[in-house]
């Protein structure tokens, strides 16, 4: 198929950036998306041009490097997916495609379509992780006893690979779907009570000094997150805050 | 708790108490409207009750003043927040493939019901308190003193058809406010029940019946008055 591509390009984070048409001709539908882009960069380089510059690494829908907003939605059309698993047929022959980087103040642009999302890793410093003794007398994690549905739901939450897609769909710019898993994933198991109070009060406030807006619940991102991850982690980490500032002024 | 409603979370609460709030004051407001269509002295007695009970006047009333006016100004402080948060804007987005046109669109369906409100305050609110607290008049009564005075005033407001239009565009958006802001409101105190389908239902038949009855009542008086 052949394409007209739509892309934001951006020489580096001071550059002001514009969208810049691109063709592209003999897309195979069986394509990847992010395949199609590196036919375009190899055409790019071929005429002397700069390639565009896009997150990607695993290319299996794990790590959660790949972003672009495509068509005006987080990883493209489809649903429950990364972008480096939105296959070409998705498209048709003829159609403009806009890509742009995820847009948040808190997700600055690096170049291009690349942004920095080094926000998500501040926040997960600040509480997303448990404190345990590793220097050899660690305990088997099975003998702790957990119920399947917390074990479960714990494990639905720890799905998040850190996208960004929910950043990026919601209208506000919030970071809340992510943070939510992020609280949830420890709240729901024994070994994440002891530093409950202080790890949800600090995440939370470590996502509000990075500038990412306030939730509305619109549900934006629970639809387009690629791991499913609902809007219930939201619910849990609100009411988490709450039970943390009971608790702890 | 400071430091708790500080955050975007507490924020997101004390949004939620205050919908919560006018949730169950827009039920009484109904309540006693909706008798209007059935009973001028029921209405006329319920109006004289609200309107002089020193508990309702000087302890609910300015709870609510306070709840309406917390709630917009919040609203508006959020809505600047959040137009922040993205200082650029994409050059195409799809919302309408991910949310409700209602859960996109609440600071305008709130600007409709705040320049409601103050259309309200001028039909009916202010004259009440000039003829109650200005000029000392607490009896109800018209002025030739046969009865009470509410049910002739309320005909009267509804008699002019652009006041009726106005007040069913507006009950029209606050039926679209409430369609997302009901079950939204459970959600932000980390209430799951309002995504399961029974709330969803119960928040949906809200949102419809109670502007409904607002608006039945006005175009009731329009025709009947």
């Amino acid at each position: 198929m052949n394409l007209t591509l739509k892309i934001w390009r951006q020489k580096g984070p001071q550059d002001k950036g514009k969208m810049v048409d691109y063709k592209v001709s003999d897309i195979s539908e069986h394509m990847s998306f992010l395949e199609m882009m590196d036919v375009l960069n190899e055409q790019l380089v071929n005429s002397g041009e700069e390639p565009v510059a896009f997150d990607h690494d695993c290319r299996e829908g794990i790590c959660g490097m790949c972003s672009l907003h495509i068509n005006g939605e987080a990883h493209g059309p489809d649903r429950g997916i990364t972008t480096c698993q939105l296959h070409m047929r998705m498209f048709k022959d003829g159609d403009t495609i806009t890509i742009e980087p995820w847009r948040a103040k808190a997700f600055p642009v690096i170049k291009d379509l690349v942004v920095d999302r080094s926000a998500f890793e501040r926040i997960q410093q600040a509480g997303g992780y448990i404190s345990v003794n590793t220097s050899g007398n660690t305990q088997d994690a099975n003998s702790i006893p957990i119920s399947k549905h917390a074990a479960d739901e714990a494990m639905d939450a720890a799905a998040c690979i850190g996208c960004g897609a929910c950043v990026a769909s919601c209208k506000n710019s919030s970071a809340m779907l992510f943070v939510g898993a992020k609280v949830s994933q420890f709240a729901l198991l024994p070994q994440g009570q002891v530093e409950a109070t202080d790890r949800v009060k600090n995440m939370v406030a470590q996502m509000d000094l990075e500038g990412f807006g306030n939730c509305t619940n619109t549900g934006a991102c629970e639809v387009e997150c690629p791991k499913g991850i609902t809007l219930e982690n939201i619910a849990r980490m609100n009411r988490e805050l709450f039970k943390a500032s009971l608790i702890k002024f | 708790m400071s430091g708790f409603f500080n955050s975007s979370i507490g924020r997101k609460y004390a949004m939620a108490f205050s919908a919560f709030f006018l949730i169950i004051f827009l039920v009484i407001h109904l309540a006693v409207n909706i008798t209007s269509v059935f009973s001028e002295d029921v209405f006329n007695d319920l109006s004289h009750f609200m309107g002089t009970n020193p508990l309702i006047q000087f302890g609910l009333q300015p709870i609510l003043i306070f709840g309406v006016v917390f709630h917009f100004v919040m609203g508006f402080v959020l809505e600047a927040k959040n137009k922040s948060a993205r200082n650029i804007k994409y050059a195409r987005n799809n919302g309408a493939a991910n949310s409700t046109w209602m859960s996109r669109n609440m600071i305008y369906s709130g600007l409709v019901i705040l320049a409601f409100i103050v259309l309200h305050f001028i039909d009916f609110w202010i004259p009440e308190l000039n003829t109650k607290y200005v000029q000392g008049d607490m009896s109800g009564l018209l002025a030739d003193g046969e009865g009470f005075r509410y049910f002739e005033e309320l005909q009267h407001k509804f008699v002019n058809p652009l006041r009726v239009g106005a007040y069913v565009i507006a009950f029209i958006l606050l039926a679209l406010h409430l369609l997302h802001g009901f079950t939204s409101a459970f959600q932000s105190v980390g209430a799951t029940m309002g995504r399961q389908k029974a709330m969803k239902n119960i928040g949906k038949a809200y949102s419809i019946l109670i502007p409904l009855g607002f608006i039945v009542v006005a175009l009731f008086h329009h025709f009947n008055h």
